[in-house]
C-alpha cells in the first residue's frame, strides 16, 4: 500500500480522480454534501421527473452520513460515515451525471464499481465510528434540502483536511479485497 | 412491596443513555489498547489510534462517540416485590429515552418502515423485561447502531450441524459482513431456545464486560476458538486489512427443540455501548 498523502479540494475533475490509486491517503477540503438512504431516493426521484437536484451533481463529492444534532455554536454534531451498500442502487445514476466521489464505509456492488470505471469516479473510505474525530474537520454545516427527513436531510459541509483512504479507484481495484488478502491466515 | 415512582426510571434511563453515547466503557478502551499493541498492519494501527482518540473526544461531552446513537434497547429486570406507581412502565421508559436523545443532542434514528418518516424522538424503544425475585429494578441501556445490526443474523440449523456447524456459521457471517459493521467488532452468539430467544441471548451476551469469558468451560473455549478464527480472517480495523477483526466473542446457550439448533449472531461495532444501574 502506498503511503501518499494527497491534498484535494472539491469540486473534483475526472483528471484528478483518475490519478488516485487504492490505498492512497487523501486529505479532502472544500464543500461536500451529506446524503443517505431517504435523500438518495428523493434525489433520484427528482432526476426521474426532470426536476432540479438539491446540489449540482457534476464534480461533486457525496458523503454517506446522517449527523447527530449540532450543539449551539457548533457547525455539526458527530458525523461518521454510514454503510455504503445501501446507496448502491442509486449511486450509478449519480455517477453517470458526473458525481466524482463518494465517501462511506463498506464494500460497493459491482454496478457501482463498473460505473466508477466507466465515468471516472472514486470511492473513499472514512473511518466508521470515528464520528467525533471527523466532526472536527467540519468548518461549516447547513441543511440545504429535505429538512423534514431529520438526520437524513442533505447538509452542505465545508470540510478542511478530511482524512480519507481510496477504497475503489477508476481501474475497479478494491482496497478491502487487497488489504484482507495480506493478513488472511 | 416496595413502592417506586416510575419517574425514577425515566431519570435514570435519561442519564444512562447519555452516558453510554459519550463515554466508552473502560473494558472496551482496554481491549482497543491491547489490540493496538498487537496489530501488525500499519493502517490498522492508524485506525485504532483514531478510534481511541475518538473516544477521548467523545468523553468531553460535546460530540457523541458515533453519529448513530442507535435504536434505544433497554433491558429491565423488575423485582416482583416492586410496586410501580405514578404511571406505566412503558411510558416511563420511553420518556427516559425521549429526554436522553433530545437533551443529549443524540441522533433520532427511528422511522416508519415504509414511509421512512422519522418519529422525531427516537421512540418507541426496544424493551426486554424479566420479572425477577426481589425488590430492586435493574436497568441496562444498550444503544445499537444500524450498520452492525444489519449484519446480524438468525439461522435455525439442523441438529446434525452440531458445534462445527455453529462455528462455520459464525465465522462465515463475520467474513461476509467484512468492513460493513465497523470492525473491530464484538460478536454476540446466542445458541438454543427458538427463533426469538436465540436472538435475545445473542444481544444479551453483548452486555457482558469484555474479557469476561462464559462461566462454562465448554462455552469459554468456544468463545476463544471463534475469536481466533475470526481474527485470522484478515479483515482488520475498518476492514482495511489487519489482525484485529473482533475484540471479543461472547456466547450464551440454552436448551432447544429436538428438531432444531437455533443460532443467532448479533454483531456490534467498536462503539460497544451499554450502561447499567439499579434502583
Amino acid at each position: 500500500m502506498k503511503e501518499n498523502v494527497i491534498k484535494l479540494k472539491t469540486p473534483l475533475t475526472s483528471e484528478q480522480v483518475s490519478k488516485l490509486k487504492i490505498g492512497d491517503r487523501v486529505l479532502l477540503s472544500g464543500v461536500i454534501y451529506t446524503s443517505r438512504d431517504a435523500a438518495h431516493k428523493r434525489i433520484v426521484d427528482a432526476m426521474d421527473k426532470g426536476e432540479k437536484t438539491p446540489m449540482e451533481i457534476a464534480g461533486t463529492v457525496i458523503y454517506y452520513a446522517g449527523p447527530s444534532p449540532s450543539r449551539p455554536g457548533k457547525p455539526i454534531g458527530s458525523v461518521g460515515p454510514t454503510t455504503s451498500y445501501r446507496m448502491d442502487s442509486y449511486a450509478p445514476r449519480l455517477i453517470e451525471k458526473g458525481l466524482k466521489g463518494m465517501i462511506g464505509k463498506g464494500s460497493r456492488g459491482k454496478e457501482v464499481i463498473e460505473a466508477m470505471k466507466k465515468h471516472k469516479a472514486v470511492y473513499f473510505g472514512a473511518t466508521g465510528g470515528a464520528a467525533a474525530l471527523i466532526a472536527r474537520v467540519v468548518k461549516k454545516g447547513q441543511v440545504i434540502a429535505y429538512p423534514e427527513l431529520g438526520p437524513e436531510a442533505v447538509n452542505m459541509l465545508e470540510v478542511e483536511d478530511f482524512p480519507l483512504v481510496v477504497i475503489n479507484d477508476v481501474t475497479g481495484a478494491d482496497l478491502y479485497e487487497e488489504g484482507v488478502k495480506k493478513y488472511q491466515k | 412491596m416496595r413502592e417506586v415512582q416510575v419517574k425514577e426510571i425515566t431519570l435514570k434511563l435519561r442519564e444512562l443513555f447519555q452516558s453510554a453515547c459519550y463515554n466508552l466503557g473502560e473494558d472496551v478502551i482496554e481491549a482497543l489498547d491491547r489490540a493496538r499493541k498487537a496489530e501488525e498492519s500499519p493502517i490498522g494501527v492508524a485506525i485504532l489510534d483514531e478510534i481511541i482518540e475518538n473516544a477521548k473526544i467523545a468523553r468531553e461531552g460535546v460530540y457523541p462517540l458515533c453519529q448513530d446513537t442507535g435504536l434505544a434497547v433497554v433491558f429491565i429486570d423488575l423485582g416482583q416485590e416492586v410496586h410501580l406507581v405514578g404511571g406505566t412502565l412503558d411510558e416511563a421508559v420511553n420518556e427516559g429515552v425521549r429526554q436522553a436523545y433530545k437533551d443529549g443532542f443524540l441522533r433520532k434514528s427511528v422511522c416508519d418502515c415504509f414511509t421512512r418518516k422519522n418519529t422525531g424522538d427516537n421512540t418507541p424503544c426496544i424493551m426486554h423485561v424479566r420479572i425477577v425475585p426481589g425488590d430492586k429494578i435493574h436497568l441496562v441501556c444498550a444503544p445499537k447502531g444500524g450498520g452492525s445490526e444489519n449484519m446480524s443474523r438468525v439461522q435455525l440449523l439442523p441438529p446434525a450441524a452440531g458445534m462445527e456447524g455453529v462455528k462455520k456459521l459464525v465465522v462465515d457471517r463475520v467474513r461476509e459482513a467484512g468492513s460493513n459493521p465497523c470492525p473491530p467488532i464484538v460478536v454476540g452468539v446466542g445458541i438454543g431456545g427458538d427463533l426469538e430467544l436465540s436472538a435475545i441471548l445473542a444481544k444479551r451476551s453483548l452486555l457482558r464486560p469484555l474479557g469476561n469469558p462464559n462461566p462454562s468451560l465448554e462455552l469459554a473455549n468456544l468463545e476463544q476458538e471463534l475469536l481466533e478464527k475470526i481474527n485470522r480472517l484478515g479483515i482488520g480495523p475498518a476492514g482495511l486489512g489487519g489482525r484485529t477483526t473482533a475484540l471479543a466473542v461472547h456466547v450464551e446457550m440454552t436448551n432447544c427443540h429436538i428438531a432444531s439448533l437455533p443460532v443467532a449472531i448479533n454483531i456490534n461495532c467498536h462503539s460497544h455501548r451499554h450502561k447499567e444501574a439499579t434502583i
